[in-house]
């Protein structure tokens, strides 16, 4: 990654949880590559260290945005837009189902769980892509993160599984509908990531072990590899790139077995 | 140089934002040092990066109390 890759451009970092978050990650591989970069977090608990994370990086901003309250999604637009002008770089990397919804069979899956997943993990990007785009006035770049989950059973990841395959599906409209703005809009599928949210995936480790062992490049996982494809796709070198899902994966989902 | 138990406390005090005193070995950090779920996985990890160490899933669902954790990772942590 080249240092100036994204000078001038502005981002916000969607779902900072703490420093192990992919979210946080990204937001210091942008600003290494020379963007302003805002973060939000989403309660009280979040706050606490974003704010001590973002002390860090000299001039990185944090706002609250929880993504199922309309009116904080439109304070964060006006807020961005007061202290920043205008923004290139959304990063969504947002997502959640009930415990239940990953203890117990996918078959037992709640109509409330359901809801919960798919609205937190899915439609948050809709809807933050609405309420944020008006400010993207010079086009950019939209980045979600996603899971190979979407397409292939996984023990446990359940409902979850259902959302990013929603979450993927929502990527290829918003690129359609928002390719006119000039404004693309991709996934990253990323590898397992141990990420205080991932341990909360009863079938984490297992996840993790398989994909270690049978994908083509044999290592863990790091978060870099993430940030640095999400630094990419936000500059102007990935300018052809939209509507896509892309694997960070060692290559694991290439294999049949 | 710190204890495990000294250097368990700077981490529990840094990400719980309690006091160093209720940092005892009895404390559970749910229940006593009001932790939620997400809270003890942090503190994990930290202990983690802390005590350069992986703690496995399952062990870590055994470690409730600081003093449960000051004994993980003395079995545990390289020399």
């Amino acid at each position: 990654m080249s240092a100036g890759m994204l000078s001038g451009k502005t981002a916000v970092v969607m779902g900072v949880q703490n420093q192990w978050s992919i979210a946080w990650k990204i937001a210091t591989a942008l600003a290494d590559a020379g963007a302003d970069v805002a973060i939000t977090y989403i309660d009280e608990r979040a706050k606490k260290n974003a704010e001590k994370l973002a002390e860090t990086v000299p001039g990185m901003k944090t706002y609250v945005c929880n993504v199922s309250n309309d009116e904080e999604m439109v304070a964060l637009r006006e807020s961005l837009k007061a202290d920043y002008g205008k923004l290139d770089i959304l990063i969504h990397s947002i997502a959640y189902a009930p415990a239940a919804e990953l203890t117990n069979r996918f078959l037992e899956t709640t109509r409330e769980g359901f809801n919960i997943a798919l609205e937190t993990s899915a439609f948050s990007l809709v809807a933050v892509a609405r309420e944020l785009t008006p400010i993207m006035s010079e086009g950019g770049s939209i980045v979600t993160l996603t899971y190979l989950g979407a397409d292939r059973v996984f023990p446990k990841y359940n409902v979850m599984g259902v959302a990013k395959a929603a979450l993927e599906s929502c990527v290829r409209y918003l690129a359609a509908d928002l390719g006119e703005a000039g404004i693309r809009v991709n996934a990253i599928s990323a590898g397992p990531i141990k990420t205080a949210s991932a341990r909360g995936i009863p079938g984490f480790s297992t996840m993790q072990e398989q994909a270690v062992e049978k994908s083509p490049l044999g290592h863990v996982f790091e978060p870099e590899h993430v940030a640095n494809l999400a630094a990419f796709l936000c500059s102007d070198g990935a300018a052809g790139i939209t509507g896509d899902t892309i694997f960070v994966d060692g290559g694991y989902h290439a294999m049949g077995i | 140089m710190a204890t495990t138990l000294e250097r368990v406390q700077a981490i529990v005090v840094d990400r719980l934002g309690v006091e160093a005193d209720q940092v005892v070995e009895s404390a559970e950090f749910i229940g006593d040092l009001d932790a939620d779920s997400l809270d003890l996985v942090e503190v994990i990890m930290a202990m983690e990066q802390e005590f350069d160490l992986e703690i496995k899933d399952e062990d870590a669902e055994s470690i409730r109390s600081v003093g449960d954790a000051v004994r993980y990772i003395d079995e545990h942590a390289g020399a």
